[in-house]
């Protein structure tokens, strides 16, 4: 399985990564290394497996009660962002 | 070596509650020694000198008042990606370089309210992506043995730390081997609960399926002492079990009569440096001694550890790491044209190399048209190991073997080929995916560099791993000794 230079800008893309010129070369020898360790893996015969779901046997996910457990802590929240006004998170425009 | 920090954290404890030692001399001691040694080792990413000594003082009074708990004043580290509030917490990233915890994560909040004083947060891999603590975005970890060398990866800060008594014990976290491979190359106990028996609650996601919070300490002893406040339900993480903590003291001394070790054929194999098997073939004869039987067992699947780990890992990473955005927190690229730029830049800028590399692999696998070929297939494998791991169980106790295939490398020796560097953690590994319990100890040491072995067991079976490395630990005296230039 060999990638190409174009593999690699297509999953930055999806990755909504950007890359810089010399870091793509850099990214397309290591991922080509990389997936051809993960190839190894055609030689089980998992035919008849089921893909395993949780670490634990017979564990399911927990749900909880469909009820509101937070407080508003909007302030709290928003001393860690990068940009608000009026208690609102600030983007670059999206609509003209 | 002389001084409090030569001591064990259950020797410290017992000093603690019998009023010889105050919290705050204890903690201003390990303040001083982390001062001492930073420019050297680079453990911590930061310090929390004011918080401490007033926890300290509060630790303090609540002894003086006849409080008793084995952690009341004990000083410990904390890995920075637990959540700790009013806090830096920064998971070795430029991407959350400035980012203040709200709130505790549960292991920091049961530590807390059991009495522990935190020192600090250590330094570690970027977002605990990493087996040797060189990309932190904050500088790499040194090993106390050998600061040419790596102390492993990636709670490389928290096991340098403990290696070189700037704390008695810290926590940690181990999706891949990431607190048993530094224990092992830095000469500490390391131990890795069951999946699903630490809140991950606060603990900054790298891949949820093999994410487990644990412990990197001087003695078994120290790390039963701990998880027993640590572990435990938590509402707060869905995939937390809702089973009782035992005292993880209480079973230390048992007797090893009767106890059926299985000798894992695969990690025997032609990669391992021959002296660090004969360390671990030492190390058995002393269990051989304490009553133990011997019994070669073949896990066939486990080969493929490495490969399955590389899909799932990486995928379950490109979904959790998706949520750093430059939107309402972390790191935000200067000036973005516009959102698509915003997201792009700030995650391009934010990110180190290998964490890229592993969104980038983890969005390749996932991706239309690989999704059945890869992760399913990788799920599948998966399986496979699991169930041999089953099977292993039904004829033994507990499975050993090495923690490393080799002793602590040079820094800078394996960063050109990501490839090299992931196989380090090729004996580790396989109890992530099964979501069992492992613990490494320190068995010798080969050309002055220490050698780990490790213990693996069924699911839940802490009690009976912390056992064994106990028994072990009465007999050697490997997990006593400290670096040169650290005593």
């Amino acid at each position: 399985m060999s990638l190409k230079r174009s593999d690699i800008e297509n999953i930055a893309m999806l990755a909504r990564l950007a890359l810089s010129e010399s870091e793509v070369p850099v990214y397309l020898e290591s991922l080509s290394r990389i997936m051809a360790l993960v190839g190894e893996l055609e030689r089980a015969d998992t035919s008849s497996v089921e893909p395993m779901a949780h670490p634990l046997p017979g564990q399911r996910q927990r749900l909880r009660a469909d009820a509101v457990t937070e407080t508003d802590q909007h302030r709290l929240y928003q001393r860690n962002a990068p940009q608000t006004q009026a208690d609102l998170y600030l983007v670059p425009r999206v609509i003209e | 070596m002389t001084g409090w920090h030569a001591n064990t954290l259950a020797e410290l404890s017992a000093a603690l509650q019998a009023g010889s030692v105050s919290s705050v001399e204890l903690t201003g001691l390990y303040l001083a020694r982390i001062a001492q040694h930073q420019g050297a080792l680079n453990a911590f990413i930061s310090v929390t000198q004011e918080a401490a000594l007033l926890e300290a003082e509060r630790a303090d009074a609540r002894l003086r008042a006849g409080e008793r708990g084995a952690l009341i004043g004990v000083p410990i580290a904390h890995k920075d990606i637990f959540c700790t509030a009013g806090q830096k917490t920064t998971c070795g990233s430029r991407m959350l370089a400035d980012f203040v915890s709200p709130y505790d994560a549960t292991v920091v909040e049961r530590l807390r309210a059991a009495g522990a004083v935190m020192l600090g947060k250590t330094n570690m891999d970027e977002f605990a992506m990493g087996s040797s603590s060189e990309t932190s975005y904050f500088g790499p970890v040194r090993n106390p043995w050998d600061v040419a060398r790596v102390p492993g990866g990636s709670s490389g800060g928290s096991a340098a730390a403990v290696a070189a008594r700037l704390a008695p014990a810290a926590t940690a976290t181990d999706t891949g081997g990431s607190i048993r491979q530094p224990a092992a190359l830095c000469g500490v106990t390391g131990l890795k609960p069951t999946y699903g028996r630490v809140s991950r609650f606060g603990m900054v996601a790298f891949a949820s399926s093999l994410d487990q919070g644990g412990l990197l300490t001087v003695s078994a002893e120290d790390a039963a002492l701990l998880l027993t406040a640590m572990a435990g339900f938590d509402e707060r993480d869905s995939t937390s079990v809702e089973l009782p903590v035992p005292d993880y003291t209480a079973s230390l001394e048992e007797p090893l009569k009767g106890l059926k070790i299985g000798l894992l054929q695969e990690f025997f194999d032609q990669g391992l440096d021959r002296e660090i098997e004969q360390r671990i073939r030492d190390a058995l004869d002393v269990l051989r001694l304490e009553g133990a039987t011997l019994k070669e067992v073949s896990l066939p699947n486990l080969p493929l550890s490495v490969p399955t780990y590389y899909v799932v890992a990486p995928a379950e990473c490109s979904s959790n790491l998706a949520r750093f955005d430059g939107v309402r927190y972390g790191y935000r690229c200067e000036r973005p044209r516009d959102l698509l730029d915003l997201y792009q830049r700030s995650r391009g800028e934010g990110f180190g190399a290998e964490v890229k590399r592993r969104i980038m692999v983890g969005t390749y696998v996932l991706s239309a048209g690989y999704y059945d070929a890869y992760y399913l297939k990788a799920q599948r494998v998966r399986a496979l190991i699991s169930a041999d791991f089953a099977r292993a169980f039904h004829e033994v106790d507990v499975l050993i073997g090495p923690t490393t295939p080799t002793a602590a490398f040079e820094l800078g020796a394996k960063t050109g080929d990501p490839v090299t560097m992931y196989l380090n953690d090729i004996y580790t590994i396989g109890a992530n995916l099964a979501g069992l319990p492992a613990i490494s100890v320190p068995c010798g040491f080969v050309q002055g560099l220490p050698v780990g072995m490790q213990i693996i067991g069924p699911h839940f079976s802490e009690p009976r791993l912390l056992n064994v490395a106990h028994r072990y630990q009465r007999e050697s005296d490997w997990h006593r000794r400290a670096p040169p230039g650290f005593t």
